[in-house]
């Protein structure tokens, strides 16, 4: 404490402060405080905490923003997902629907083919035997009829009928050996 | 302390090599000495008086310039006085004392590095060219409200006996010691710190306006005949320590405000 005792001693001394500026610098110093304290710092707060509110009101305002973005995102992805498979799914039940179809129309042109030709044999069948049926009532009646006429006479007579035939037949014969002669001499 | 004895700045004829010429007039006790400019019924106005109402007054009109209709989205001085406002509340008020129980100091420890800055930034000014903290008054008193201020916070805050262990770090752990250490504690605390607390400041901005003070009055001393070979060499020098003291008067102010800050985060302390 040396230093206090040359202070006290020395009238000069730096280190007591002198009555006057020490209220004076109080005072001047108050003045800056209570300006500060109670009018200034206050409003910078204000607006500062405004700032922040307006900064951070923005960023929240962002985050919502990106956060419905992502669910919409999210959304449509599903939806997209959804629809594919829908669309796959249909394709396959549409493909197997062909598939099925055409089977079915496959068998059923077997099933018409079949039957028409099993109709068309049935015909064919039916009409030959008519035809048969008939050609050989027609062939007998006719053969007869034109017999008859080629003859002139009745062939009731079995006997007769027999030489008849057998006498056409002859003349058939001869007929045609005549015919083949001068064909043959004819043709020498 | 009068001022008819004050001997004032120094001799400008004194030159070097000036035959039966005054010597090199240092700079002392009475560069800090100035003759009153009038006086008010034994009330002496002089030159650090004038610079300290001077500060008051471009600091109010600075932060009201700056803060009396602030905008949100802020002009280039809201913004120059924003950061230095921003700078004490989050870089010394925050960190020291923590947001919560900070809040209701900023305005004074925001209001004390400004007004300390200032008065130390005289110094370098033309024209005033004095840190008028390097009148001890000044510092003590800032020091004095500072004192007051954490005192009263700590009694406040743990009631008479509470307060009083606080001041004198009572911890029962340390046994026999204890009463030693609450000596050495409440000397420490309560008697020096507004003393070192003042000084602290004081004794920096003394210091650097006596070097200033020497190196210019050198400069101006070598100015003569040979005297002009050696005159830069002070002058350089002159700027050296201009350059030093804007650092210094910078880091006063800041450590100023820290141990402010540091005292009454001290006084919030839960005792142990």
């Amino acid at each position: 404490m040396n230093l206090l005792q040359i202070a006290a001693e020395e009238e000069q001394n730096p280190l007591v402060p002198p009555m006057p500026e020490l209220v004076i610098g109080l005072i001047a110093f108050l003045i800056v405080f209570a300006l500060l304290a109670k009018k200034l710092l206050p409003r910078i707060n204000e607006v500062l905490e405004e700032r922040r509110a307006a900064i951070e009101g923005g960023m929240e305002k962002a985050e919502a923003a990106q956060i419905e973005a992502e669910q919409t995102l999210d959304q449509y992805k599903a939806q997209l997902a959804e629809a594919r498979h829908e669309a796959n799914r249909l394709r396959e039940e549409a493909r197997e629907q062909g598939a099925a179809l055409i089977a079915e129309m496959r068998a059923e042109g077997q099933r018409q083919r079949d039957e028409i030709i099993a109709a068309g044999h049935a015909q064919v069948e039916a009409d030959k035997k008519t035809a048969s049926l008939a050609l050989r009532q027609d062939v007998g009646t006719l053969a007869t009829e034109l017999a008859g006429r080629l003859v002139g006479e009745s062939l009731e007579d079995h006997a007769r009928q027999t030489r008849v035939v057998d006498r056409f037949l002859d003349e058939l014969e001869a007929k045609a050996a005549a015919q083949s002669g001068t064909k043959a001499e004819a043709g020498a | 302390m009068s001022a008819a004895d004050t001997t004032l700045a120094f001799d400008a004829s004194c030159k070097i090599f000036v035959d039966g010429g005054c010597g090199f007039q240092s700079p002392g006790l009475h560069s800090f000495i100035f003759k009153p400019m009038f006086e008010i019924g034994g009330f002496e106005f002089n030159k650090p008086i004038l610079l300290a109402l001077l500060t008051t007054g471009l600091l109010c009109l600075f932060f009201w310039k700056a803060f009396a209709s602030p905008k949100v989205v802020p002009g280039k001085l809201q913004m120059v006085a924003e950061s230095g406002y921003d700078f004490v509340r989050r870089g010394i008020v925050y960190e020291t004392i923590g947001k919560k129980e900070g809040e209701k100091w900023v305005p004074l420890l925001v209001s004390l590095f400004f007004f300390i800055w200032l008065m130390n930034l005289w110094s370098i000014i033309p024209l005033a060219q004095f840190p008028v903290t390097s009148i001890i008054a000044f510092p003590a008193a800032l020091a004095g409200v500072v004192y007051v201020t954490w005192m009263t916070l700590t009694f406040k805050r743990h009631g008479f006996v509470g307060g009083l262990k606080n001041l004198t770090g009572y911890d029962k752990s340390l046994g026999a010691v204890l009463p030693l250490v609450m000596l050495i504690e409440f000397f420490s605390n309560v008697l020096v710190r507004p003393f070192t607390h003042a000084v602290r400041l004081f004794a920096n901005m003394f210091a650097g306006h006596l070097l200033l003070v020497m190196f210019t009055v050198a400069t101006w001393f070598f100015m003569n005949s040979w005297g002009f070979a050696y005159a830069p060499v002070a002058f350089v020098l002159v700027m050296v320590m201009i350059v030093f003291e804007l650092f210094i008067q910078a880091v006063q102010a800041y450590v100023f405000v820290v141990l402010s800050a540091s005292y009454i985060s001290g006084a919030l302390e839960e005792a142990h």
